[in-house]
């Protein structure tokens, strides 16, 4: 297949590339100097796209920060700080269900980021290795995944035959296999030199004691920005909750909470002013449904600095080669 | 070399390498390949207290009575409404976006956009929509400015004339930023020697853009749209459901809901599944369709001709 996405991949030596970085960060000679107009138009339109997307996490943030009077004085959303209070959190801190949720959503992102990464490194790697027998036929297995499946229905059918319902697993064993990633991780084990493999062969190494000590110590990088894939999806998931899991709060993700409490403007149970299950139930404090989606965003914000300077090379290498 | 071994002596070499793909192969075997041959329930009457050895088998009665639905046709045409608008409206954005982050010089600076451009993509869509909810709705911060100017307030998230535009708007600001990565991967690859040459020859700014930048990005852009094509059937599923509520199904029913809807929540389930048979069968004919296509233009596409 072609490898049109990998185009661009860094072939060339650490000393070349940052000459070529040095070279770049001067306009090159041939280049006629910017007009004032096209660089102001330029400058606005970046700045812009980028303020779209912080400003409304600004607002939010501030607003989770906010004392009652201060969001009353701004009319809802508060957009410059005013008087800033921590009192928010701590409601939020006492309220039973969204500490519940909070420990669902860490508990399942843990334990399905961990199941996931172990199958697909194990999986990438059983597959790395040119020539050995059987590879090809399971990687056309997995493969054809990516292009035909049940869809929807016969999934859920499978899970809940299998008694998937209302149970932990459902919320991770269906969705556990990436096959994008595991080709990603896979056309990185197959860059490893051969030469290490080689000569920890020689010492006597079997390919678990490869994998484990030569494999992954020199694929962090893309280790990481799959990691990251991985829980991203599990943090982010709540279809499967809502199709498995519809009816017990008590293991409701923080999603889901978010969902229902916050978009919906269902009160939260257990909030000095909300009484749950009551379609006139009043909604909690705005400070109080602003301080939940930031609980939800911070891990995600925490992560992503380590990562994100990795993630091209892990969403382009060999993104779709067979 | 290794063709010469005998397949014993292989599997014992490899017999390690075999089983780490087999926890791999028994997942997708159970929800990947097992799913694939429920889908006989869409020429049954499944019942779920009989399972599917024991259901009434009806043929294609679930898709005639599918195709004779107004409600399945609507979801039709919302999904592929949304999808031309969505092609229409965001497509050309991510290729705008890396060609003015491309000629950003301070590494630093584009690097900070970048990392902010991407960060939406890792949001899930319950949060991405609170977000829109608290800027956009009715309570939002922009109506919450309208009034406070006495203007009158704007109600977006809830009509479903626009929705249309509101949904598209809100995969740009999620996806958008993300799908630059692929477009700045194709520019950077593109050899700075013959802009130089191009520039020695006398060709302007936007003679080097539209002979050189363009050319470059083709493959990429073509592999793009096909991809794009070929997904016309699936424009989002999270985006709709969670929606739904607030503007109506009339509007805010796609093929992708339509199955979940008068599939899993009304426990019909062989209708449904016949839905997502009928979807997933068109869907590979347009990929299919799309690919063709870039071979006629003489591109790749997703695979090498």
């Amino acid at each position: 297949m072609t490898n049109v996405l990998s185009i661009g991949r860094d072939k060339r030596t650490r000393a070349a590339a940052s000459a070529d970085r040095r070279a770049r960060a001067a306009r090159p000679p041939w280049q006629e100097p910017p007009s004032a107009l096209g660089q102001t138009a330029k400058g606005l339109t970046l700045s812009g796209a980028v303020a779209i997307v912080l400003v409304p996490m600004w607002i939010i943030v501030v607003t989770s920060f906010s004392t009652p009077g201060a969001i009353n004085r701004a009319g809802g959303m508060v957009i410059w700080p005013d008087g800033l209070t921590l009192e928010a959190y701590r409601e939020m801190l006492d309220n039973p269900t969204v500490v519940t949720a909070l420990v669902v959503s860490l508990a399942i992102t843990g334990i399905g980021t961990l199941v996931s990464m172990v199958v697909s490194v194990l999986c990438a790697y059983g597959l790395s290795r040119s020539g050995s027998l059987g590879h090809r036929f399971i990687l056309l297995l997995l493969i054809i995944t990516m292009f035909v499946g049940g869809g929807l229905i016969p999934t859920f059918l499978v899970v809940t035959g299998l008694g998937g319902y209302d149970q932990w697993w459902a919320l991770i064993l269906p969705s556990a296999v990436s096959v994008f990633n595991i080709l990603v991780l896979r056309a990185f084990y197959s860059g490893t030199s051969s030469e290490l493999i080689d000569a920890a062969r020689m010492d006597g190494a079997g390919d678990w004691r490869i994998l484990w000590s030569v494999v992954l110590p020199t694929s962090r990088a893309v280790t990481a920005v799959i990691a990251l894939f991985y829980g991203v999806g599990y943090w982010n998931s709540f279809f499967n909750v809502m199709i498995y899991m519809p009816t017990d709060s008590q293991k409701w993700p923080l999603q889901y909470v978010l969902l229902t409490y916050v978009d919906r403007g269902n009160g939260l149970p257990g909030s000095v002013n909300a009484g749950f299950g009551s379609t006139h139930a009043q909604t909690a404090p705005l400070s109080l449904q602003m301080a939940v989606v930031v609980l939800t965003l911070v891990p995600l914000v925490m992560v992503y600095p380590f990562v994100q300077k990795h993630l091209r090379t892990g969403v382009l290498t060999g993104a779709i080669k067979g | 070399m290794s063709a010469r071994l005998s397949w014993r002596v292989r599997l014992r070499r490899d017999k390690s390498l075999l089983l780490m793909t087999v926890p791999t192969v028994v997942l997708l075997l159970l929800f990947n390949y097992a799913p694939l041959f429920g889908l006989v329930t869409a020429f049954q009457n499944y019942d779920p207290l009989v399972g599917v050895w024991h259901s009434d088998w009806v043929g294609f009665d679930q898709f005639t009575q599918l195709f004779g639905d107004p409600l399945f046709w609507e979801s039709m045409k919302n999904t592929l409404y949304l999808s031309f608008v969505q092609l229409v409206l965001f497509f050309p954005i991510p290729i705008a976006l890396a060609l003015l982050l491309n000629s950003v010089l301070s590494e630093r600076t584009r690097n900070f956009i970048q990392s902010v451009l991407y960060l939406p993509h890792f949001f899930s869509w319950v949060l991405a929509l609170t977000i829109f909810q608290q800027m956009l709705g009715g309570a939002g911060v922009v109506n919450q400015l309208l009034r406070q100017h006495g203007i009158g307030t704007w109600d977006i998230m809830t009509n479903p004339h626009t929705f249309a535009l509101l949904v598209t708007s809100q995969a740009i600001w999620k996806e958008a930023g993300w799908g630059i990565i692929v477009f700045l991967a194709a520019l950077s690859a593109i050899n700075t020697e013959l802009y130089e040459a191009a520039a020695a020859d006398g060709a302007g700014r936007w003679r080097r853009m539209w002979h050189i930048t363009l050319p470059g990005l083709r493959g990429v852009i073509m592999l793009m749209l096909v991809l794009r094509l070929g997904n016309a059937l699936s424009v989002g599923f999270e985006q709709f459901l969670i929606q739904r509520l607030a503007v109506g199904h009339d509007a805010a029913d796609v093929l992708d809901t339509f199955s979940f809807y008068y599939g899993i929540a009304t426990g019909n389930y062989s209708y449904g599944a016949a839905a997502g048979l009928f979807k997933s069968v068109v869907s590979l004919l347009l990929i299919w369709g799309a690919n063709r296509l870039a071979h006629a233009f003489g591109e790749d596409g997703l695979y090498r001709k």
